[in-house]
């Protein structure tokens, strides 16, 4: 117990301390995410309308937020697979960093669940027993539960390597590896579930396909590896932190791959929407082409795709990968498009047009905007937290301040 | 204070209960406290703290100081004197009718899913929600519980020949149905279409013209009351659900707001209140059934429930009844002698999207 009182205190001064960067980087976080909170009070203050949602497009800019970044928390975990499950040892530095990412993630997910629910105050009726989950009918129960329990994993395996560590302990793998073992199959769970959710409806044929999960699975390796590349790449540039060179490659060599399949099931979507068009296909003509006048998401989704077949070149031709300079831009790039892929180019066209045919377009406002940012915000703060406090007690610099004292007796 | 302190908290719920039994009993009984309109009494100050209230209102204040009382119990809050009872202003009538209030949307948070209540939790909530409808809002409602009756399974035919488009039908739906007015929500959509095919793309249901027009049908569409309803499947909270006559209701007290369903509608049937909806008062349909047209809050879904505080009692559903020109059947499909039985028996019917094998009862016939 002592020992967890001093790790709480000097987790506490490690995430408060810092330089002028830090607390500007911290400071204008904060504000973003009091901006976003003053967009959500008026959001409950005057109901979801004052969003750009209505009955045609009932679900926007929240759940396509919700929809990429399950991805990014699932493919956190590409980079712990290595590293245990192939023993790869290069990973071993990154694996922490993976999991910050994976329950900063996680919790941006939960937060664009809950910013888009029109009565918050109920959701206790989700809690088993206490209320009803409706497990296993919906997918929306399945989501519950496998995004709950894989924040609960994500929290748990890092919380006991850190502290083991900062104890003076060498972690016991017979407690924690069967755990990563788990962690790393609940991944794929947790993405295929969310695309589930969207494929399970008939009603929408632009989702009811069954290529869905498995290009949510190819864009979230594809994207979830390029900010972790991004990500250490930062951390090697600003801290004494070591991270192996080997490990950009290898990283960088998942993002191409990832990237590549991504893009072979978009041609194949493509291909069997438009080769022969039916009328399920209007939903892909509206994003691609626009319908009969109305195409609020064409130029969206050609900037997405540009930048995605630019990213995914510079990814597989390997002069440009090894360069760093090309790869973090590749990366960037390729974080962004499959953003703007899988938020406006996923969500939005499956309700257009609506089940009855008719037309209505949807546009942001600037109450989701503000809510958006803020809850990005909050993941970036968290992410930030957790880095922060994990890199001291990784090198060693921060040790329970008990550890002499036992060690002297 | 001291006796009420030796009472343990069981007493306390008992207690409740027994005043929210009283309570419902008095909404019967007695003529409710009209609605004060805003800033004339409230402030207690208004000159006619003199004024003795009628009857039936001192009663009504006695009753809610003990109400108020348990309340002060249940939260542990040493300050509630029994001072109030002797006041006798409009304005301390208002405070206290301010607290009756919120215990009771205090209570009504904690209530279950209307689905797995007893018979007692129903009417107690039934209870807490027709003395709230007196309280917020000034109006004497009456929410009805009926259960299914047995032997009946609804069904519903649409006579594309003869609709020509008036959508009395949507008007009549809006106001049976207490739809928000502000939004203009509406179950029902009639679709003009070009004759020759019936593909609902091509249909139209905005238009604002004479009707009928020229080389144009009509075709409405609402809740089909699917017999294997994808909405119900998807709901994360069980909030809905389909009763045993096939009408797929809403507990709008349970519903979370995660508009799953609206998605997985393939008829595009569901409503949802994107804000606080609004009747104005001598616009309200007071008979009401609770999974029906009962009172709906902001961020929660709703849909036609084929006028269920209608269809239970034997009527027909608003929609139905409004039709000038007989396009709309509506009735028991297990009843061999009823008209939609011969509809179906006796015409070439055709149902929407019967490939995703939603099992409408909502059927298409043509003259």
């Amino acid at each position: 117990m002592i020992h967890l009182k001093a790790f709480l205190l000097d987790a506490l001064e490690s995430a408060t301390t810092g330089g002028r960067r830090y607390h500007l980087w911290m400071g204008g976080l904060t504000l973003v995410m009091l901006i976003g909170a003053y967009g959500y009070w008026v959001q409950l203050r005057d109901g979801l309308e004052v969003t750009g949602m209505d009955d045609h497009v009932s679900w926007g800019l929240y759940i396509s937020n919700f929809a990429f970044l399950v991805g990014l928390a699932a493919a956190a975990m590409l980079v712990v697979l290595p590293a245990y499950v192939l023993k790869d040892v290069d990973f071993g530095r990154a694996v922490l960093l993976a999991e910050g990412v994976a329950v900063s993630a996680l919790l941006m997910c939960l937060a664009f669940v809950v910013v888009d629910l029109g009565n918050p105050l109920a959701s206790w009726h989700l809690i088993p027993f206490i209320g009803i989950l409706n497990w296993p009918q919906s997918l929306l129960a399945w989501d519950v539960v496998v995004l709950n329990g894989y924040l609960l994993i994500n929290l748990a395996i890092p919380a006991y390597l850190l502290y083991s560590h900062y104890v003076g302990r060498q972690p016991d793998k017979r407690k924690y590896v069967p755990w990563i073992y788990v962690a790393v199959l609940w991944a794929v769970s947790i993405h295929l579930v969310t695309a589930f959710l969207f494929a399970g409806l008939p009603a929408r044929p632009f989702w009811h396909n069954a290529l869905l999960g498995p290009r949510f699975l190819a864009s979230a390796f594809a994207a979830g590896p390029a900010f972790m590349i991004l990500l250490l790449w930062f951390i090697r540039s600003q801290t004494e932190y070591p991270i192996e060179e080997g490990i950009f490659s290898k990283l960088a060599m998942i993002t191409a791959v990832a990237a590549q399949v991504n893009l072979v099931m978009l041609a194949s979507e493509v291909f069997t929407e438009f080769y022969f068009p039916t009328h399920h296909m209007l939903s892909a003509q509206y994003l691609f082409f626009g319908l009969e006048g109305h195409s609020a998401l064409v130029p969206w989704i050609w900037t997405a795709v540009t930048l995605n077949v630019a990213a995914t070149l510079v990814l597989t031709i390997h002069p440009l990968r090894r360069n760093p300079r090309w790869l973090m831009g590749a990366c960037l790039v390729l974080f962004v498009a499959i953003w703007v892929e899988k938020g406006m180019g996923l969500v939005i066209p499956g309700f257009i047009p609506s089940p009855l045919g008719e037309i209505v377009e949807y546009s942001v406002t600037w109450v989701e905007l503000a809510v958006t940012a803020g809850i990005w915000a909050m993941g970036l703060f968290v992410l930030t937290v957790l880095v922060r406090v994990a890199l001291p007690i990784e090198l060693g610099r921060v040790r329970s301040p008990h550890l002499e004292r036992v060690a002297g007796d | 204070m001291s006796e009420s302190r030796e009472m343990t908290f069981e007493d306390v719920l008992e207690y409740v209960g027994r005043r929210e039994s009283e309570a419902k009993l008095e909404a019967v009984t007695t003529t409710p406290s009209p609605r004060r309109p805003e800033g004339s009494c409230g402030s207690g100050s208004c000159g006619c703290a003199g004024e003795a209230p009628p009857e039936p209102q001192g009663e009504l204040l006695e009753k809610q100081v003990d109400r108020r009382q348990a309340l002060g119990m249940l939260f542990g809050a040493a300050a509630v004197t029994t001072q109030a009872a002797s006041a006798c202003s409009p304005a301390s009538l208002v405070a206290e009718e301010e607290r009756e209030a919120k215990l009771l949307e205090w209570q009504e948070y904690f209530k279950g899913n209307f689905q797995r209540m007893t018979r007692d939790e129903k009417d107690a909530t039934i209870g807490r929600l027709e003395r709230l409808a007196q309280l917020r809002q000034g109006v004497e409602v009456a929410i009805d519980s009926t259960e299914a009756l047995p032997g009946v399974v609804y069904g519903y035919a649409f006579n594309i020949s003869k609709c020509t488009g008036f959508r009395n039908c949507v008007d009549a739906c809006i106001k049976e149905n207490n739809l928000d007015r502000r939004t203009a929500a509406q179950y029902i959509r009639i679709f003009e279409m070009e004759g020759g095919e019936v593909d609902l793309d091509h249909g139209d249901a905005t238009f604002q013209h004479e009707v009928p027009a020229e080389g144009h049908f009509y075709m409405g569409t609402q809740c089909f009351q699917c017999a294997n309803p994808p909405c119900v499947e998807v709901c994360p909270v069980s909030a809905t659900w389909q009763e045993p006559d096939g009408i797929t209701v809403v507990d709008y007290d349970w519903c979370i707001g995660c508009r799953y369903c609206i998605a997985a509608c393939p008829y595009w049937a569901r409503r949802f209140n994107w804000s606080e909806p609004h009747v104005p008062a001598e616009e309200l349909n007071p008979n009401q059934h609770y999974l029906g047209n009962r009172a709906r809050k902001d961020g929660v879904v709703e849909k036609c429930t084929y006028c269920i505080q209608r269809t239970r009692q034997g009527r027909l559903p608003a929609c139905a009844e409004a039709c000038p020109t007989g396009a709309r059947v509506f009735g028991n499909l297990l009843d061999p002698n009823s008209e939609i039985r011969w509809v179906l028996e006796n015409k070439q019917v055709f149902r929407l999207k019967e490939e995703l094998h939603t099992e409408p009862r909502f059927w298409y016939f043509m003259d």
